[in-house]
């Protein structure tokens, strides 16, 4: 029972990493049918930037994480004017292919800019921990739920009940319809994606300071498992990217503690979020929370 | 070709000429004039171009891949020039959408709010939704609905309360009356009576002449991309070509 909850707690955390990682694949999606592959690449960026200004230049922590979040968020929306935009009607492929030439873009400017090995990324809760009974809290979960469920708040009251939030979700549905009334496509674009990379700056952070807080080029392969869990959530809902995320999260850590499977070779948990997509697809093909679409009468 | 010539105008449309993709020119040299406080009615068969024409006034055309590529267009007397779809509803225009297009997914609620996204002092939009709420008391018991579950008339009248969120000095409606009861028609008809007689100025796309010309005051035929007839809508009306072709009693 203690390993139990050790590892589900170990698991939320995680999924809250993926849940934001998967919310940013969604909101672009769902704003404008483009697949974003450099997703990841935000999350590395976002982390190396914190470094940054926090651990380099000795901003206090927070400010730095804030003050990376609002550059990630220009970038994001440079990104989406300078490259996405001009592609508008162009097979989705095309779009596809750019933002997998910006994953490896990123990746190079990242092994460029910090080329020194071994750099650590300092958070203040350091590897500190709590004893909960027989359960340890790790300081680095606790934070990242903390932070992740805060983020994931503060998105869908945006989302649900400011103007830019609403036009983004009518845009989504509707683009023409949507400029008929005055909404920005433009904008509505351009949101979805500084908000995508913004929360990309968050979960590279708490990706880094769960394992340690030692930086490396390849943390953004953690958009790999967001990816399965953007897809079991639905690829248009918001909602069911977070629900995603936490169930790939929890699969992932509780088959790494429970299944002794050592005979298929180690990282089995590696697995284990795409065998759980494909059976959740086979069962429901649109994903847990994704829309059949109402009908239009 | 209309009005009495004294006033501007609201909306003025001088030889428009509109082209989709590389080579189907659609309209060729429209001429419309729309006078302040007028419900203007616009005829025509279908393929004619009427919905091209709606398009080219609120700067929905890049959406079809289609430009203007002759005339001007003049909203009070101002030349639109090229300026955009929101740039055109912050001056003044609004539309109800061939087919509704209401947001299926979002509650009816949702797309007044989205109807009214250019207007920034909250409590003007809290007025002009109870406003819409009093003239359309059907949406209002359904506000929090997913729009997509409504009837088509309760869509149209949302289509249309959508529209009017903006409080636009020109209201663009293409169709309203599209698969609609008898019964329903007579309602949409009376709420663009009353959005007329409220000092909204109509332009009224339809299909449905008898309707429209029961309701407005000018009207125009556009067949094949041109104006064929313009005038009052009792000249229209007994017209014998009208008669023939529009009004279902040659
Ligand atoms: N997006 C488009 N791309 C290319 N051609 C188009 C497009 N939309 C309309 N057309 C063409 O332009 C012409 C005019 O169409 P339009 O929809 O404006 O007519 P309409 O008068 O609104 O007809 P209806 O009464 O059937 O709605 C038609 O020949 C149509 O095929
Ligand atoms: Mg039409």
């Amino acid at each position: 029972m203690d390993k139990f909850l050790q590892l589900l707690l170990s698991g939320v955390a995680l999924g809250g990493i993926y849940a934001l990682v998967a919310l940013g694949f969604v909101v672009i999606y769902k704003a404008s049918g483009a697949f974003n592959f450099a997703q990841g690449g935000f999350v590395t960026l976002g982390a190396y930037m914190v470094y940054q200004f926090g651990t380099d230049w000795g901003l206090p922590f927070w400010l730095a994480l804030v003050l990376v979040m609002l550059a990630m968020a220009a970038v994001g929306m440079l990104v989406e004017r300078l490259v996405i935009r001009p592609m508008v009607g162009k097979p989705v492929f095309t779009v596809v292919l750019i933002t997998l030439g910006l994953l490896l873009i990123i990746e190079q400017v990242v092994r460029a800019v910090w080329t020194m090995p071994g750099l650590v990324l300092s958070v203040p809760w350091g590897n500190g921990r709590s004893q909960l009974g027989d359960v340890t809290l790790r300081h680095a979960d606790l934070w990242t739920m903390v932070s992740a469920a805060v983020l994931l708040a503060a998105f869908f009251l945006f989302f649900r009940y400011s103007r830019t939030g609403l036009g983004m979700r009518a845009t989504a549905l509707d683009q023409e319809a949507a400029a008929a009334q005055g909404i920005s496509v433009g904008r509505s674009f351009a949101v979805s994606w500084a908000v995508a990379a913004a929360v990309a700056v968050v979960a590279g952070v708490m990706l880094v300071s769960r394992g340690g807080g030692a930086l490396s080029p390849a943390i953004g392969f953690v958009a790999l498992a967001a990816f399965p869990a953007m897809i079991l959530g639905g690829l248009d809902s918001t909602g069911g990217a977070v629900l995603g995320g936490v169930l790939i999260g929890l699969a992932e850590v509780m088959s790494q503690g429970y299944l002794d499977v050592s005979w298929l070779g180690s990282n089995v948990e590696v697995v284990v979020p795409y065998v759980l997509m494909v059976l959740v697809l086979l069962w429901r093909p649109e994903g847990l929370l994704g829309t059949r679409r109402v009908e239009r009468v | 070709m209309v009005g009495d010539g004294s006033a501007t105008p609201v909306l003025e449309v001088r030889g428009l000429s509109v082209r989709y993709g590389p080579a189907l020119t659609v309209l060729h040299g429209v001429d419309i004039e729309v006078p302040a406080g007028a419900v203007v009615a616009l005829l025509g068969p279908n393929g004619a171009g009427k919905t091209t024409l709606l398009r080219a006034l609120t700067g929905l055309l890049p959406f079809h891949h289609g430009r203007v590529t002759g005339g001007e267009v003049l909203l009070e007397g101002k030349p639109v020039g090229r300026a955009n779809a929101t740039a055109l509803v912050r001056r003044g225009m609004a539309q109800v959408m061939e087919g509704r297009r209401i947001f299926a997914e979002l509650t009816v609620e949702e797309n007044l709010r989205a109807g009214a996204v250019t207007v920034r002092d909250r409590r003007r939009v809290a007025e002009v939704t109870r406003d819409i709420f009093a003239a359309f008391p059907q949406l209002a018991h359904r506000r929090g609905y997913q729009a997509g579950y409504l009837s088509g008339g309760e869509q149209q009248m949302l289509a249309i309360g959508r529209a009017l969120m903006s409080s636009p000095k020109l209201l663009l409606l293409d169709e309203p009356s599209l698969g609609l009861a008898p019964r329903i028609t007579e309602q949409i008809a009376e709420r663009i009576v009353a959005v007329g007689a409220a000092g909204t100025t109509v332009l009224l796309v339809e299909q449905n002449a008898a309707m429209a010309l029961s309701i407005s005051e000018f009207a125009y035929v556009l067949q094949a991309g041109r104006v064929a007839m313009g005038g009052p809508a009792t000249v229209l009306r007994d017209d014998p070509d009208v008669q023939k072709l529009y009004l279902g009693d040659g």
